[in-house]
């Protein structure tokens, strides 16, 4: 019998809720644990034992000058390696910082001391990543299904179209048409199975920018709502704030409001 | 090893939410320090928070921890609602409990059966300990779903719900739709009584401690979701006092910042509260935990985990009754008007780690200009640190690994989540090692 494939999971700054996800696969944890071997999890477990993984998966963003240097070993001891959550892909809500001066003195007496980056980046800025699995947090269905296609060595079937594509398909009633309540569904990616629609509520973005999102199209859906603008701009700027299509539409919304002035 | 001088070192801790380590240098046969080590990333939400609209630090801080995400937004709720001077309907503040009660039964199904009670049997993970005994880890993955599947059913989702907000929810549940969840629930229930019977057996090396518990209090309900603060020495205070009585200071020995209440080391958590609320028990609870060896407080860190499974026979029992009572609210939410100028509140839940205090300072258009949040981790680093020390003073003749694994366990007694405590922790090379390290919150 060949021996298990071997599984670990990393953290790095983050909330740990992504690798809660998969504690909380309640139902799939034992047969998991049965069919990957869980090398390192530390979270889970007081046994780490040493390289090489399979597959590596990896939570949390780099802000730390020593988790830049640990993410590259985690790498060369890895087959594969799975960035899971916000912070591990866009840099999470912490990477707020990258656009603010140094937060630092805000919070501590002795800035002098304090050994954090100035940014907070995603993983596959520091490393070649092998998937991106989205959200805040992840979905547990997704999750499986990445850990499932890897075991198998075929591609994870999620999609990147639109929160909109789930929305409807969940029969959930517009909440922008219907209701005229501003919703990011229309350019973030699906996964989450539309949950803020689901209870009324606009989506606000936590699995980040879709596939070529057209997010002009939607400033101008939210002006007529009466929240373009800074309201616009700041729900760009939350959980997913450096990934890109989000960090332009967030600065083209600060722009159109320093030319009405 | 030689005249009596060694460091116990386990630089990465197992089985807690976060990383840490701990560190005990033995001097002289002596226990010269005992140290919690936090190198958790700090993530400055504090810092994140000014300049945002006081409608965001429910799903904002959320992000502060996976595990308890409930508990940081009904802190955040309840502070912003006490700075814009907003009373909540009672039909609202009973789905906030219920909720809560979701998130205590995940939190502390999580903590009793994958990550502790493995110390008590001898294994390395639950996943290991299923290997032998599968019947019992499915039991506590079913208890630890049905919490799951609470907080999904009122807050949208389990990790991050989607459906709170300042003045109440987006969308409130049916009747219909809470009923749903009454026969899981009440599996749920028999699992978490067989849960204490189970963990009753387990045994306990004597330790009993000397703590001053601090935990909220409430005339008619075992605290969750509101009350007065109040501690073992008499304190009685409401959370806009807090910073009157807590401070949070760094000491000469350690880069660690640690919060005392007027000076003096506390504890909060589980134990705490229950110590300190079991008279507001209901009579059934009482005797489950009195069958299951406990008295009307526990002393012993070691047993936290008995506590922790008769709050989670509670919480079940009163997600239960939350849903037999259960009055649709008329409306989703309460308005939440701003007040007139510059306006600071206060908030403080019960966790199920332990207190959760959060302040906001918001200006009459909304904006906040200043936060601040203080986890129980935090909070219970002393506390944490001084089981250590202790703990480890008489076993100094054990063999370095059973006392290395004991003190580990020292430590999970507690349940730490260093995710929390480092949302904003102070970050520090140490001389030489080239180590980053910090511990404590402000």
């Amino acid at each position: 019998m060949a021996p298990m494939p071997a599984l670990a999971v990393w953290k790095f700054a983050s909330c740990d809720g992504c690798q809660l996800t998969l504690l909380n696969c309640e139902d799939e944890l034992l047969t998991i644990a049965g069919s990957v071997h869980i090398a390192s999890f530390t979270e889970a477990s007081s046994q780490v034992e040493p390289g090489p993984y399979d597959l590596s998966i990896v939570e949390g963003s780099i802000t730390t000058a020593a988790d830049r240097e640990r993410i590259q070993r985690v790498r060369a001891e890895s087959r594969f390696l799975v960035t899971i959550g916000a912070c591990a892909t866009a840099g999470g809500i912490q990477a707020l910082r990258n656009f603010q001066d140094d937060l630092t003195p805000i919070v501590y007496a002795r800035p002098e001391y304090i050994q954090s980056l100035r940014t907070s980046t995603p993983i596959a800025d520091h490393v070649r990543v092998d998937f991106e699995l989205r959200g805040c947090p992840i979905d547990r269905r997704q999750l499986l299904e990445v850990i499932a296609a890897f075991l198998a060595g075929r591609r994870p079937n999620v999609r990147a179209h639109s929160v909109c594509i789930e929305c409807k398909r969940a029969g959930h009633v517009c909440v922008m048409v219907a209701h005229g309540t501003p919703c990011l569904g229309p350019v973030t990616q699906a996964g989450c199975g539309a949950l803020c629609p689901g209870v009324n509520r606009g989506c606000y973005g936590c699995f980040g920018p879709m596939e070529s999102p057209d997010t002009a199209s939607l400033s101008k859906i939210w002006q007529g709502l009466g929240a373009g603008g800074p309201a616009l701009a700041r729900t760009f700027r939350g959980f997913t704030a450096a990934a890109e299509p989000f960090r332009t539409a967030a600065e083209a919304e600060e722009a159109a409001r320093h030319d009405a002035r | 090893m030689t005249h009596g001088s060694r460091h116990i070192s386990v630089p990465a801790l197992a089985r807690v939410e976060g990383e840490g380590g701990l560190e005990i240098v033995i001097s002289d046969g002596q226990v010269a320090e005992a140290r919690l080590d936090i190198y958790e990333p700090p993530r400055f939400f504090e810092a994140l928070l000014r300049g945002r609209q006081y409608t965001e630090p429910p799903d904002i801080t959320a992000r502060i921890c996976g595990i308890c995400p409930v508990a940081y937004q009904m802190s955040a709720c309840q502070a912003i609602e006490d700075a814009c001077q907003t009373a909540i309907t009672p039909q609202i503040t009973a789905l906030r409990r219920l909720l809560y009660c979701g998130e205590w039964i995940e939190s502390h199904a999580l903590h009793i059966y994958l990550l502790h009670a493995p110390d008590f049997l001898g294994y390395d993970s639950g996943i290991h300990l299923a290997r032998d005994h599968p019947d019992i880890v499915s039991r506590g993955l079913r208890v630890k779903k049905a919490g799951n599947h609470l907080m999904a059913a009122v807050g949208g989702r389990s990790v991050h719900p989607v459906n709170v907000k300042v003045g109440g929810f987006y969308r409130v549940p049916t009747r219909q739709e809470l009923q749903q969840l009454v026969p899981q629930l009440e599996q749920a229930r028999q699992d978490s009584a067989d849960t204490l019977t189970w963990v009753a057996t387990f045994n306990f090396p004597a330790f009993d401690r000397d703590y001053e518990f601090v935990a909220l209090r409430h005339p008619d309900e075992y605290p969750i979701t509101q009350g007065r603060i109040a501690a073992t020495s008499g304190l009685d205070i409401t959370p806009a006092e807090y910073d009157q009585h807590f401070q949070e200071f760094q000491v000469e020995h350690s880069t660690a910042l640690h919060s005392t209440l007027d000076g003096r080391t506390y504890l909060t958590g589980p134990m705490a509260r229950y110590s300190l609320n079991h008279d507001t028990l209901p009579a059934d609870i009482k005797e489950a935990a009195k069958t299951a060896g406990l008295a009307s407080t526990c002393l012993n860190p070691f047993r936290s985990i008995v506590v922790r499974a008769v709050e989670l026979l509670f919480a079940c029992d009163e997600a239960l009754r939350l849903i037999r009572n259960y009055e649709m609210p008329e409306i989703p939410a309460v308005d939440v008007t701003l007040p007139p100028g510059d306006a600071t509140g206060y908030g403080c839940t019960e966790a199920p780690r332990g207190l959760l205090y959060h302040r906001y300072s918001i200006t009459a258009d909304g904006t906040i200009t200043d936060a601040k949040i203080v986890p129980p981790t935090s909070q219970n680093q002393r506390a944490i640190e001084a089981d250590l020390r202790d703990f480890a003073a008489p076993r100094l003749t054990l063999d370095h690994e059973r006392l290395t694994q004991q003190c580990e366990q020292a430590v999970r007694n507690h349940d730490p989540c260093i995710s929390c405590a480092a949302h904003f922790l102070d970050l520090r090379l140490t001389d030489g090692s080239q180590r980053l390290k910090a511990v404590g919150g402000t």
